[in-house]
């Protein structure tokens, strides 16, 4: 029980994967200039990776291991990511039409969100077992989420405050992001994995 | 409830939030009474002096008024009267600047005053007893009162009895630097207020009365306690002093702890709140039948002599005031004169402005004592992000975030900060170090949100209307299209019946189509005319249709191309035609062509740049001259005529009217000619040929459109009166056809009685020229 | 044989997928746009066809198809920025071909020359003229949008724009000196 709790500890905030692996930062940079839509594609992200986790995790060990083609590892990730975004897009632009315009372009971006593929990867790699698997992805998208959420209401203030015209935009954007990162090296060697 | 009034009784009282202590500067007019002023010699009254509408005038200029005289009436309950504060004059009703920060002009009444102060007559009363609510409310009303705190809601519409009042406030806070009205107020009248205040408690019946003063008027108190001493329902509670404690939440929080939720009135929890002054003005209005002329204003600041307390009647001008107290300008041009204190007042465009009834301050600042009032530049830096504004505002709010969504014009983003709730107190300003004026930064933005509402409100009026009036249209077109199929059944089924009357009709139908196809031939032969040979082809035609048809053809051509047309035809055709009988007509033909006259003038200018610059300017400006002389010499003449029944002079003033309007451009000219040729032309043809067939419909259109109203018809006009709708495009073809027929009537006329006559003034005209 | 048995794994694996999007597609179906609502709310329904619509709805449509959105000058450059949003496109400045005088205007009928026609009470998109045929007409000011449709009809010219006059109502609080600064 510990170490699921620690394992999703580690994986929000002490190797988050936006600020400290570096991975997600398209829909990072592109989602986050309102709040609004920041939140309606955490939404999304969070549960793309939880089930694109479970069920790479599931084909992986039912289907690719047992028939010794590993080496289909990368093209099943990617064809399983691929139908879980195409699916929850179609899911958005019924519930939400609005949410589905705001997001426009990122939300089959999401497929190629290197975080999701990162996410199913690292769990091979780390020979995680079906929990610890549903933990790593529930956590890696709450972990992309917090940060983004964050990120977006900096934005906002950031695009009414007084910045100086060489920064204003993506510049101070960058620059902020950066700052995040450096705060959230505060956080390594809380959990040792 | 019990444990407000326990904590009242024990002068523990809450406090607001923030809040800031600027110097008093009380002590320049607290130590002298308030001075009664002379009358000065004119008095500017506004006709809206408080939140709501104008009440309806009922003096006129010449009038003369008594003291106390209502000039305006009240229609509407958010319109409270004004009446006149002294005897005199009415010189004026006009625009006048008023006094708010825009500097604006709104309608005020300029009384000379007479200098002999005549009132009214009055009927005090002696007992409030014996008076109703609703009359006591109804005399409210009618003393023209609206709260003297600074905003000015009508008062009527405040105190019409409630039930379950907890809470009567009175606010004698008075809690901005520099006035000190409400201060002398209590000290010299407070029994009278004290009357008010039992006034209002008749009405409201509140269950308990507090009256909130801070403790920088210890005079005040005293003379407040020794009037309330018998009566056990008021409190007079002291509260420490604070900038904005007078502010109605804020005062209200302070001393009943109760926090008056965004969005609502205190009545909602059952407090009402009236200023002092207004508890003055209405003991005067009920006990002395006074109605409101006058209030006590802080004439104060260092640039006067003698700053003190005035008793000021409503509608003195401000530098009246201001000389009564030594006004010395120090030599500056611009010296700034603020009404209202130095928070929350406004700098005055003129000293002209009037003393209204939410007037409590005058302010003349030295140099020395405010400087940042007499520079032009604004001392505005950036934004440090110290969040002083923040700790010092009394409604909790956050000016920073503000400021940045204001100035980044965030409207969404400002609604959500609650910027509705902000009253306008300056704290925030005032502790800024980086001197923004955050307080206009809001009140630009409030104005702007408020108009996106009413804009929004607007569109969803606009296409509420839209969409009624499609569907309003489709119903009349189904309706349309059902009587058709009706009726066409019907003579389907009548003319295979063959019965006479249906063999009749048949070739009736057959005629009908005939004619239709002989016109559409005759359109296809007449595009290629030109406009000079229009008139000789349609002369000898003698076929309805095609004359008409060229006609309008030949008018369109003519206005198009602007060729020039021979001068002598249009003599020549203008004599010939019948004058106008119809005085009317002539008028509406004149207003026709002067509307002609100023479509072919806006073509025109294009025409000159293209064949002499040069000249164009000042063509155009001689235009101009002429085309107003024109208008203004048709329009005159044509009323003159409508009353003469001189047919030729009107004919012939038409012809100077047309002719003028044509000269003065050469193009125009030659352009208007062959218009004028080619109305004429129609006109006469159309005529002629109306006689020969009565299927006329050319001048059935006439009718409806150029007879407006019932007029005298001659016999010309009667055959015109059978009306039938005809498609558009042949109706404004038929318009213009009929326009240029009464026009040509009015030349024929006048060619039959005079033609030298024509000559003469034609020649009048160039001399003119 | 493993490339045979990969490619029969792949091939179940896809076609499980593509039944499983393919009953999503059918279950989630999405009818109509609800995006022409949305931006037929930003628009001002002034219904002039400056746009070159007739209407405020039609454009809206069209602006769902692709249409450019920097069409309606009634608008004005908020209205740009708001469908720029909500579209997710850039916003641009206002097209050139309108007029440059903004100022919120209200049709005036002249009544000394009104003819009673009916002309102008046929072309206001708003219905916002009142009068009958042979009667006079007359605007009912709070219902114009300032569309300048009336205009043009009248055959004896006697319809003019006239700006909505700036009052204390209306003022939008120039910056002007409010003196609120230290006092010592």
């Amino acid at each position: 029980m510990t170490d699921y709790l620690l394992l999703l500890v580690a994986t929000v905030l002490v190797n988050n994967f936006v600020l400290v692996q570096f991975l997600g930062l398209c829909p990072f940079m592109g989602v986050s200039s309102r709040t609004e839509t920041a939140i309606g594609m955490s939404f999304a992200t969070i549960f793309v990776m939880t089930v694109a986790s479970l069920l790479s995790y599931l084909v992986t060990t039912y289907l690719l291991v047992p028939l010794n083609i590993e080496y289909l590892t990368t093209m099943s990730f990617i064809l399983v990511i691929a139908v879980v975004v195409q699916f929850t897009e179609m899911v958005v632009h019924k519930t939400s039409a609005s949410l589905y315009r705001l997001l426009g372009i990122f939300l089959p971006l999401i497929t190629t969100n290197c975080a999701v593929l990162g996410v199913a990867l690292l769990n091979l790699r780390s020979h995680h077992n079906f929990f610890e698997s549903i933990i790593y992805g529930f956590g890696a998208s709450v972990g992309f989420s917090l940060v983004l959420v964050m990120f977006s209401a900096m934005r906002e203030k950031l695009a009414n405050a007084d910045v100086p015209t060489p920064f204003k935009g993506a510049a101070i954007a960058m620059i902020t992001a950066g700052l995040m990162s450096l705060a959230f090296m505060g956080f390594t060697g809380l959990v040792k994995l | 409830m019990e444990s407000i009034i326990n904590r009242i009784n024990q002068q523990k009282f809450w406090s607001f939030h923030g809040g800031v202590h600027p110097p008093e500067q009380k002590t320049l007019t607290n130590q002298k009474p308030i001075k009664p002023l002379s009358l000065p010699e004119q008095l500017i009254i506004p006709l809206q002096q408080h939140i709501g509408r104008q009440g309806d005038l009922l003096v006129q200029v010449g009038d003369h008024v008594l003291k106390g005289q209502p000039l305006t009436k009240s229609t509407n309950p958010m319109a409270v009267p004004v009446h006149a504060p002294t005897s005199g004059t009415i010189t004026a009703i006009k625009h006048s600047v008023i006094a708010h920060p825009s500097g604006l002009s709104e309608l005020c009444i300029f009384l000379n005053v007479d200098h002999q102060d005549t009132w009214v007559e009055r009927t005090p009363c002696n007992d409030v007893a014996t008076l109703t609510n609703q009359e006591i409310v109804k005399k409210i009303a009618d003393a023209g009162i609206s709260g003297m705190g600074g905003a000015g809601f009508p008062t009527h519409i405040k105190v019409d009895t409630k039930p379950d009042i907890n809470f009567l406030i009175i606010n004698a806070a008075e809690c901005e630097p520099y006035i000190t009205a409400d201060d002398l107020l209590m000290c010299e009248h407070s029994e009278s207020i004290v009357d008010g205040i039992k006034i209002l408690n008749k009405l409201l019946n509140p269950a308990f009365i507090l009256i909130g003063i801070e403790d920088n008027k210890p005079k005040a108190i005293e003379a407040l306690k020794k009037a309330t001493a018998g009566i056990e329902k008021i409190h007079v509670c002291v509260v420490p002093t604070e900038y904005p404690a007078g502010g109605e939440k804020q005062l209200i929080q302070i001393l009943t702890g109760k926090e008056i939720k965004s969005g609502t009135l205190p009545i909602k929890e059952g407090i009402i709140m009236q200023n002092v002054a207004t508890c003055y003005a209405i003991s005067e209005a009920i006990l002395h039948d006074t109605p409101l002329i006058q209030r006590v204003v802080t004439v104060t600041g260092q640039a006067l002599e003698k700053p003190q307390n005035v008793w000021a009647l409503l509608g003195t001008p401000v530098h009246y005031l201001l000389s009564q107290c030594g006004f010395d300008n120090q030599g500056m041009e611009k010296t700034p004169v603020i009404m209202g204190g130095p928070m929350m007042g406004f700098s005055l465009p003129t000293d002209t402005v009037p003393v209204i009834k939410t007037t409590n301050c005058i302010l003349a600042p030295s140099y020395k004592e405010m400087p940042s009032a007499f520079e032009g530049n604004s001392a505005e830096v950036e934004c440090i992000r110290c969040g002083q504004c923040a700790d010092v505002c009394p409604t909790n709010l956050l000016p920073q975030e503000l400021q940045w969504s204001a100035k980044a014009k965030d409207y969404p983003q400002l609604n959500k900060l609650n910027l509705s709730d902000c009253i306008d107190c300056g704290a925030c300003a005032y502790v800024c170090p980086s001197h923004i004026p955050l307080v206009q930064y809001y009140r630009i933005a409030k104005a702007e949100i408020r108009q996106q509402q009413q804009q929004e409100l607007k569109a969803e009026k606009a296409k509420a209307r839209f969409e009624a009036r499609k569907q309003r249209l489709e119903k009349e077109k189904r309706a349309r299209e059902l009587k058709h199929k009706k009726a066409a059944e019907a003579r389907k089924a009548a003319m295979n019946k063959a019965t006479p009357e249906a063999t009749e009709a048949k070739s009736a139908v057959a005629a009908a189509l005939a004619r239709v196809k002989a016109k559409k031939a005759a359109n296809q032969k007449s595009p290629s005319s030109s406009a000079i040979s229009a008139p000789v082809e349609t002369t000898e035609n003698q076929d309805n249709k095609k004359a008409q048809v060229a006609a309008a053809i030949a008018r369109a051509k003519a206005k198009k191309q602007a060729k020039p047309a021979p001068e002598i035809d249009a003599k020549e055709n203008a004599k010939v035609e019948p004058s106008n009988t119809d005085s009317k007509k002539a008028k509406i033909a004149a207003a026709v062509a002067k509307a002609k006259a100023k479509k072919s003038q806006e073509k025109a200018p294009i025409q000159g740049q293209e064949q002499n610059q040069e000249q164009t300017d000042s063509l155009s400006l001689a235009d101009k001259k002429a085309n107003a002389i024109a208008k203004a010499k048709a329009k005159a003449l044509a009323k003159k005529q409508a009353s003469s029944n001189n047919d030729s002079s009107t004919a012939s003033d038409l012809t100077i009217a047309s002719t003028a309007e044509s000269e003065p451009a050469i193009d125009e000219k030659d352009a208007k000619k062959a218009a004028v040729i080619a109305k004429a032309k129609a006109k006469a043809l159309a005529k002629k040929n109306k006689e020969s067939n009565t299927d006329n419909k050319v001048s059935e259109k006439n009718t409806v459109n150029v007879e407006p109203r019932k007029v005298q018809n001659t016999s010309e006009t009667s055959t015109i009166n059978d009306t039938n709708n005809i498609s558009d495009k042949d109706a404004k073809k038929a318009a213009i056809i009929a326009k240029a027929k009464a026009k040509a009537l009015a030349k024929k006329k006048l060619a039959t009685q005079s033609v030298s006559e024509e000559k003469t003034m034609h020649e009048q005209e160039k001399g003119a020229k | 044989m493993t490339l045979l048995i990969a490619i029969l794994v792949f091939g179940l694996i896809a076609a499980l997928f593509g039944a499983l999007l393919g009953y999503a597609s059918i279950r989630f179906k999405v009818d109509a746009d609800p995006i022409v609502e949305q931006i037929d709310a930003i628009l001002p329904q002034t219904q002039c066809g400056q746009c070159g619509y007739p209407g405020c709805k039609p454009y809206a449509q069209a602006v769902a198809d692709g249409e450019a959105i920097n069409k309606c000058a009634p608008g004005g450059e908020d209205t740009i920025k708001k469908i720029a949003d909500l579209m997710g496109v850039e916003a641009e400045p206002l097209d050139e071909s309108h007029e440059k005088d903004n100022r919120p205007k209200v049709a005036f009928i002249i009544e000394e020359d009104c003819i009673g026609c009916t002309k102008c009470i046929q072309a206001c998109p708003v219905d916002a003229i009142l009068g009958a045929a042979k009667q006079m007409h007359t605007i009912i000011a709070d219902e114009c949008t300032g569309c300048d449709l009336c205009v043009a009809p009248c055959p004896v010219d006697c319809i003019e724009m006239r700006v909505v006059p700036e009052t204390t109502q209306n003022w939008l609080w120039d910056l002007n000196s409010i003196p609120v600064q230290q006092i010592d």
